[in-house]
């Protein structure tokens, strides 16, 4: 098949939040634009998303001075200075007027006494300033703005998977997708393509993300070329179940929730004892993780977290999802006992590197939500500042990506550049379904995601992080000797797992070497061997490109606006 | 290590004239190992053939609907442990489309989402370029109306275990008809009658016999019955001239 199976103005790859508010914005300045989403979109990830989004509306106690300036000097200081501060201080200028249209669009917000949008603490900040939906405002999110897509009767292929992203002469001219009920594959030519692909936690073997953040669009770019930004940050979440870890959110500590070790006590007193469990993540995580190393966490790897004294009435009002999941998943009714927790992956800082309006180095190419590095997060980010960065940057880069259409019609050289990647693809699988040897891709997978959470943890150090590099090149030439057990076509999860695997192994090799080179402590990257910050040297963006080798890696200034780095103390 | 024996349902319609049932021995890895981790285990250590879907493992994306040893479960959130025998039967959403084994057709299902405005009618709402200067005030009580219609995760259990579906591909089924409530009972809503006629008639509201497989369906204790009586009262009131 070498004609273009689908065309379109502007085509958006990811259903989630920043995806879908993306093609909103594109059909709003009345072009044609669709989605393609592996999953439906209400599956998507951003629904996942518990505790809230940051705004400073100013609508609750002691949050009621909030402004822009204080939000983004909190997640300028939260990203320990590696957040670029222009795109930090438009993105939450941004912030209360995007939450302010979400409300107008349906997302049932919890209230304050007032009527208004009601708004708890949260990490970083220190008041009020998370907007909420009890602990469900992902979903609340999600499902209000797949409603503004049925109402705008955007076109979503779902089912679809994109494998390629297809660049011709500095320009891009759509993708490739296979299609999971039949395993056909297809070409979508667009004028603009917008990637809003999500988080790569599929990469660790404990994350909180869903089974579908695999960072596959992160890897689509690098194939053609766009580089990857700051991939060594990876975000440790400091509250997941024990068992499969499932994200308890941060609102738990926002409502008031304890750590408490194995002794009982309350030990981020020994942290961060002005702000105690509503430090940055980074830290409580290293807390809790230093706990668990020393002795003090219980058998298993875990410590508590205890909200037991908030009482049933505000736990079934604020927290009623986090007690679901807690319930369901290890038996244990938070009203009444503590739940048992300890830190995984949970946010990929790093990304494709883009600007705020999601422009990227590649014509006609453009990036937001997680898969994205603006860079608002820098070293660390927020906990509320990822489901805004989703309806903030998803609009911009929607605008951006309009602007770039003229006219109806793709390149004229689109055809045959897809008709060439598709033929490309369709190689590759028929190659990997025909491949024979001893190795099974499920172990390659496990084996790499083990690795990932075991060298490129919380903590590193420069053995630690030889090793990964080391086991990361032996799984890749492993891959080459996999067999893949089923061979059909349709639906077939097996091959769907495998080209993942080896997206997977070509991501976590930039974000392992990407951390070996960094010498330096910063945000989320704590080496053991360079515990200090170093902004002589470090106060700078890794950009990761790809070439024969493996990655090429270079550097590129941090943009300072109004906040010199500055010792970073809770 | 303990086992358990999974039987699931497999059907490729490419290959298989008839649907069958296929057994698999599962060691329960884990305290809370899940049915879905179980799919996972076979798919990649026993039969790479195995089909189904799957996102957030959380219970809050609705991928993974299915049913589990007769009852309507998130195999997400389903351990294998809570079943006191050996077996554990799991086959797919009846009465809709299979597409490969666990995997199917939900087409339909959005299709009729789609036909009952599922969305907010805001009359004030601002042009796209004029924003919003501030939220719209709702009370905690106004709020409260809608609590338990919002956490529709649109799974389609309810969909699938309802008898007025069965009996035919019309009628809008219990998620959209809730959707459909939730906006009617939000304090901020503004689709009146639109909102109404579009539930309304041989495909709405009056198809539903308060049969109640619905509320027993939800994997998340929703009772569709409730919001489709809801829209009903209202229904007549608006025919009525009295609303």
């Amino acid at each position: 098949m070498s004609d273009i199976a689908f065309q379109h103005q502007v085509l958006v790859v990811g259903g989630g939040l920043a995806g879908l508010r993306a093609a909103i914005e594109v059909r709003d300045r009345g072009l044609d634009v669709a989605v393609v989403s592996h999953v439906h979109p209400v599956r998507s990830h951003s629904g996942a998303a518990q505790g809230g989004i940051n705004a400073s509306l100013g609508n609750a106690g002691a949050g009621r001075d909030d402004s822009w300036e204080k939000h983004a000097y909190d997640t300028v200081r939260g990203s320990d200075y590696l957040a670029d501060q222009d795109a930090v201080e438009t993105a939450v200028r941004d912030a209360p007027l995007r939450v302010y249209e979400s409300e107008h669009w349906g997302v049932p917000y919890s209230r304050t006494d007032a009527g208004l949008i009601a708004q708890r603490p949260f990490g970083g900040a220190g008041f009020p300033r998370t907007c909420y939906a009890a602990d469900k405002t992902g979903h609340m999110l999600l499902q209000t703005m797949y409603e503004q897509t049925v109402k705008r009767q955007i076109k979503v292929y779902w089912d679809w998977v994109m494998l390629q992203l297809v660049a011709e002469d500095g320009a891009c001219r759509g993708i490739v997708a296979m299609h999971l009920p039949t395993g056909e594959l297809a070409s979508f030519a667009a004028q603009a393509t917008i990637f809003a692909t999500g988080g790569a936690g599929r990469t660790y073997l404990r994350t909180t993300n869903s089974l579908v953040s695999t960072g596959y669009g992160m890897v689509a770019a690098y194939r053609a070329g766009v580089p990857l930004k700051d991939m060594e940050f990876i975000q440790f979440h400091p509250t997941t179940i024990i068992g499969n870890n499932i994200l308890m959110s941060e609102a738990a500590r926002g409502e008031g929730a304890y750590l408490l070790n194995k002794d009982g006590d309350r030990f981020m007193q020994r942290y961060a004892p002005s702000v105690m469990e509503l430090a940055p993540r980074d830290i409580v995580s290293r807390a809790i993780q230093t706990e668990i190393d020393e002795g003090r966490g219980f058998e298993g790897g875990y410590v508590h977290l205890d909200i037991r004294h908030l009482g049933r009435e505000r736990i079934l009002e604020a927290l009623p999802g986090i007690r679901d999941i807690a319930i369901t998943f290890v038996g244990i009714d938070p009203i009444d006992q503590p739940v048992p927790i300890q830190p995984a992956q949970h946010y990929t800082m790093g990304g494709i590197d883009a600007d705020v309006n999601g422009a990227t180095p590649l014509k006609g190419f453009f990036a937001a939500g997680e898969c994205a590095c603006v860079s608002l997060h820098g070293a660390n980010r927020l906990g509320g500042n990822s489901l805004m960065e989703t309806i903030v940057i998803g609009p911009r880069a929607g605008r951006k990506a309009a602007e770039e259409v003229q006219g109806d019609s793709p390149a004229a050289t689109a055809e045959s550049a897809l008709a060439s990647a598709q033929a490309e693809e369709q190689a590759h699988i028929n190659g990997l379904l025909a491949q024979e040897g001893p190795d099974h891709f499920s172990r390659i997978r496990e084996a790499m995601a083990t690795t990932m959470t075991e060298n490129v943890g919380i903590f590193r150090n420069r053995e630690m992080l030889q090793e990964a590099v080391d086991r990361l090149r032996q799984l890749r030439r492993q891959f080459s000797s996999g067999q893949l057990k089923h061979r059909g076509r349709r639906y077939n999860l097996e091959l769907l797992r495998c080209l993942e695997t080896e997206a997977m192994l070509e991501l976590n090799e930039v974000i392992a070497i990407g951390a070996l080179e960094r010498e330096e402590s910063r945000g989320s990257h704590a080496r053991r061997d360079f515990p200090q910050r170093d902004d002589q040297k470090w106060l700078a963006h890794t950009i990761a490109e790809r070439s024969e080798g493996g990655p090429r890696f270079s550097y590129r200034p941090v943009t300072i606006t109004r906040w010199p780095p500055e010792v970073r103390k809770y | 290590m303990e086992t358990k024996t999974l039987k699931i349902f497999r059907f490729d319609p490419d290959e298989d004239g008839e649907p069958r049932l296929a057994s698999y021995e599962v060691p329960l890895l884990r305290e809370g190992f899940t049915v879905q981790e179980a799919l996972f285990y076979i798919l990649d250590n026993l039969d790479g053939s195995l089909s189904f879907r799957y996102s957030c493992r959380a219970e809050v994306c609705g991928s993974c609907a299915a049913i589990v040893n007769g009852s309507y479960r998130l195999v997400c959130g389903t351990r294998l442990n809570e079943f006191p025998g050996r077996e554990i039967v799991v086959g797919p959403l009846p009465r809709l489309r299979v597409i490969k084994d666990l995997v199917v057709d939900m087409g339909p299902f959005f299709s009729k989402y789609e036909a009952v405005m599922p969305y907010l009618v805001n009359r004030s709402e601002p042009a796209s370029d004029d924003q919003p200067a501030k939220e719209r005030k709702q009370s905690r009580q106004q709020r409260r109306k809608i609590d338990e219609m919002i956490d529709c995760i649109l799974c389609g259990a309810c969909y699938s275990s309802c008898p007025s579906v069965w009996l035919g591909d019309e009628f809008l089924g219990p998620a959209a008809l809730l959707k459909s409530y939730r906006f009617a009972a939000d304090s901020r809503d503004e689709g009146g009658r639109q909102r109404l006629r579009a539930v309304d008639g041989q495909k709405g509201i009056w198809r539903c016999h308060t049969i109640f497989n619905c509320a027993e369906a939800c994997p998340k204790k929703i009772v569709p019955t409730y919001s489709i009586q809801k829209l009903k009262g209202l229904t007549v009131l608006s025919r009525l001239g009295l609303r």
